[in-house]
């Protein structure tokens, strides 16, 4: 096919329905939940639950994995698989409502993306089924810890197999667990969640020890230990999760248990990434959108026209702002349609997807600041969302690979580095 | 459906292209840039490629149908290799395109077949004038209409082969509007620079001032006929160009200094080894696939008519002229010392990267 640019239109759909979800459901809501931490946003959980049943779209998970790891025959379809592309649309609209609200959206989130990328049929059937049950369910990815950030090789969380009664047994702690809280917890609207944790099964091994264990909610040893209070995305809670000689069933384990001298283990946590980054970049985007729209209407309503076309010696300076921030968002969007449709179609696209996520991470970060100068003390007050949208844009730059890791990944990329030489 | 692959007929001419940008033209550009003059055979030999005879219908004398993504995939190719020689062999493009745009049948008829079917040969355009708040929308050069004629006054800038071009399409405000018309080079009242342009860059490019004192043009040489036509889509063609010209500058600049980088030792080791080189890479790497990208849809709208093409084709310029400059200014860091000698071709594509702001009206796809 030729180089075109019109979006599918299924997405075109769903970005028509989801609108009105993330005007009437979301953007309503954003002020309460952002000023009430750790209150559940029920009505949106269950509408979206039930909506999303309605559309067909069991969850917000990937029907199906990119990046050419997995088994693609389970879609018996002959066009290409446009699941990402959807997904990503999906996500930019309801990030656009309020992304807060959107990271506690049902379906399986991170934890469903990992056993997507890493897992094997028999586990993608077993435990993706959930989300297109009756109760909204949620998963969670467990990664980071106190001591591992973005050096996510150095994790401490350690599985060993109990021979006896063929389990796992998991010892660590897990902080920074997006929806931790919802995947794991006991609640009457919910159906049963699980959380992904990464554990070494062999620290002399390094990365090729490293594995993702699908953990049950309910599972004896794993607490909730801490929810944290955040800048931003207050409606999303992030949990610290602690693993005290928690058994786990060996089947759970993601991929091969057995300890090759390869990094197989850590790569189904990369691939997972390339497949996520480019999604996190699209939720950060969402939220430059809506900030940018609220500054053009604001501008509009004092009487501010931006004359597009003009040199840049004629333009006021806040027209050159806003002039550059529809080039930031505009290519950006670009970047991450790409970096999806590469998934879709099966190509490997490390690149694409963390140079969507720099440049997502930039632009919503610097146009949601932008945003808040430009409107003077009507974007600093919390009369309205636009101090909101800067705080909860600048999680986009961090979570899901920094925009350091990011460029980290893509000048290896680039330069056809090892890890070992370029640190 | 998205879809971010040239079909096959552009990658075909996009591997002509390149061969040609990485053989010849950036072979050349260096002693081009220096002597100020493009060796002989260089442009023909591009012109023989057939960018602008593809975009051009076979009723015309061409053999095929214009596609402005097609004309940006070949731009950015061909600045690739020397943005200097690739403006020279487009430049017949500057009033053949408006023409198939928005000329009249019979301008059409009289122009494109003798410019497609032959040799290249300078046809070229005046839109620029030397002005800091030039504006290719609020031309200072004024057409005003005298019975059955057009009277235009001015002068215009930065005209590539003005003193050997017979035609010329010069641009002036008609009522406020911009309007093109269709100039004789030998009409009363046209004269040309004797002396070329001199610029911080393009030096291989040979450019003129042309100043029109009442130059009259007949009612049949306004572009499109007496009715005139609409400057906008030419407007946008022109932009997407440029954006696409900026686009394989710092390409150029990009893949140059990250070579040299990765050669380059510092500390007992490569230097692109240092995050401090290497982010700088990834972030060149970044913003030219934004900039790309959007010129690419920016184009593609063109093509389909979008509501919205030819405010996205402003888009597209700007950010691209933008992250050329960027792009270009940290190839010469990454080279430091030797980025700034001008055996390395950086401090060149540099000097390009500040023009894009400016280069509007030097090429079209």
């Amino acid at each position: 096919m030729p180089i075109e640019f019109e979006a599918p239109k299924p997405v075109v759909q769903t970005q028509f329905v989801l609108k009105t979800v993330a005007e009437e459901m979301m953007r309503s809501n954003s002020r309460y939940f952002d000023e009430h931490e750790h209150e559940i946003p029920w009505d949106y959980i269950e509408f979206i639950h039930t909506a999303m049943k309605a559309m067909g779209v069991g969850s917000l998970a990937p029907k199906d994995k990119g990046n050419g790891h997995g088994n693609g025959s389970e879609e018996k379809e002959r066009r290409p698989s446009i699941s990402y592309q959807l997904l990503a649309a999906q996500i930019e609209m309801l990030a656009w409502g309020d992304v807060g609200m959107y990271l506690v959206t049902p379906g399986g989130g991170l934890g469903a993306a990992a056993v997507q990328a890493a897992g094997t049929p028999e586990q993608k059937s077993k435990f993706l089924e959930r989300f297109s049950g009756e109760k909204p369910t949620l998963a969670a990815m467990c990664m980071t810890e106190a001591g591992a950030g973005s050096d996510t090789a150095s994790i401490r969380t350690r599985a060993v197999l109990d021979e006896k009664t063929n389990e796992w047994v998991l010892n660590g702690e897990k902080i920074f667990v997006t929806s931790g809280d919802k995947a794991l917890s006991e609640y009457e609207k919910l159906g049963r969640g699980f959380i992904v944790v990464w554990a070494s099964i062999d620290p002399s091994a390094g990365r090729a020890g490293m594995r993702a264990f699908v953990v049950e909610a309910g599972t004896p040893g794993v607490r909730i230990v801490k929810l944290e209070r955040k800048m931003g995305i207050r409606a999303s809670d992030t949990a610290a999760i602690s693993l005290v000689d928690a058994h786990v069933p060996y089947d759970n384990v993601l991929g091969s248990p057995t300890v090759e001298k390869t990094t197989s283990g850590f790569k189904g946590a990369m691939a997972t990434f390339d497949a996520t980054r480019p999604l996190v970049a699209a939720s950060g985007l969402g939220v430059a959108r809506a900030a940018l729209e609220f500054l053009k209407e604001k501008l509009t309503e004092n009487g501010v026209q931006i004359r597009y076309g003009l040199p840049r010696q004629k333009l006021t300076s806040v027209e050159r702002d806003v002039i550059d921030m529809e080039i930031m968002l505009k290519s950006a969007w670009l970047m991450v349609i790409k970096a999806v449709w590469m998934a879709d179609n099966k190509r490997s696209n490390v690149l694409e997807a963390s140079m969507s996520k720099i440049k997502a991470g930039d632009a919503c970060t610097k146009i949601t600041q932008k945003v808040v100068e430009i409107l003077g003390p009507l974007g600093y007050s919390r009369e309205f969302l636009a101090e909101k949208w800067f705080r909860d844009a600048k999680i986009t730059d961090i979570y899901e690979g920094t925009g350091q890791i990011n460029r980290l990944v893509v000048a290896r990329q680039i330069l056809g580095y090892s890890g070992k030489e370029l640190r | 459906m998205y879809s971010f692959d040239p079909t096959e007929e552009q990658q075909m001419l996009l591997e002509a292209v390149g061969k040609y940008a990485a053989n010849d033209l950036r072979i050349a550009a260096r002693d081009a840039e220096e002597g100020g003059q493009l060796p002989g055979k260089i442009v023909s030999k591009g012109w023989e490629i057939g960018l602008l005879q593809a975009s051009i219908p076979e009723v015309y004398g061409g053999f095929g149908e214009r596609s402005a993504v097609t004309g940006v995939l070949a731009v950015e190719e061909m600045a690739f290799g020397d943005l200097a020689g690739a403006l020279a062999v487009i430049t017949p493009s500057l009033f053949a395109m408006p023409l198939l745009l928005a000329g009249s049948e019979q301008q059409k008829q009289t122009y494109l077949p003798k410019i497609v079917e032959g040799e290249w040969s300078p046809y070229t355009a005046a839109l620029i004038e030397y002005a800091y708040d030039f504006d290719p929308n609020a031309l200072r050069t004024v057409a005003t209409i005298k019975g059955d004629e057009y009277i235009l006054t001015g002068e215009k800038a930065f005209v590539p082969f003005a003193r050997d071009a017979e035609t010329i399409l010069v641009y002036a405000s008609l009522e406020g509007k911009t309007q093109g018309f269709i100039v004789a080079r030998s009409s009363a009242g046209l004269s040309i620079s004797e002396e070329r342009e001199k610029l911080m860059s393009l030096n291989a490019l040979p450019m003129f001032r042309v100043k029109l004192d009442s130059v009259r043009v007949p009612t049949t040489d306004r572009l499109g006929g007496a009715s005139g036509h609409d400057f906008a889509p030419i407007l946008a063609a022109m932009r997407v160009a440029t954006a696409a010209a900026a686009v394989g500058v710092a390409n150029a600049a990009f893949e140059y200094s990250m070579n040299y980088a990765k050669d380059r030792e510092a500390f007992g080791v490569k230097i692109a080894q240092k995050q401090a080189i290497a982010f700088m890479l990834a972030e060149m790497r970044t913003e030219i696939e934004a900039s790309r990208l959007l010129t690419w849809e920016a184009a593609w709208k063109l093509d389909q008519g979008k509501e919205d093409d030819f405010t996205e084709a402003y888009l597209a310029v700007t950010g691209a002229a933008d992250m050329a400059m960027m792009v270009t200014d940290r190839a010469v860091q990454i080279l430091g010392g030797h980025g700034y000698i001008r055996e390395h071709p950086v401090e060149m594509w540099m000097r390009n990267g500040r023009g894009f702001t400016m280069f509007t009206g030097l090429a079209i796809v």
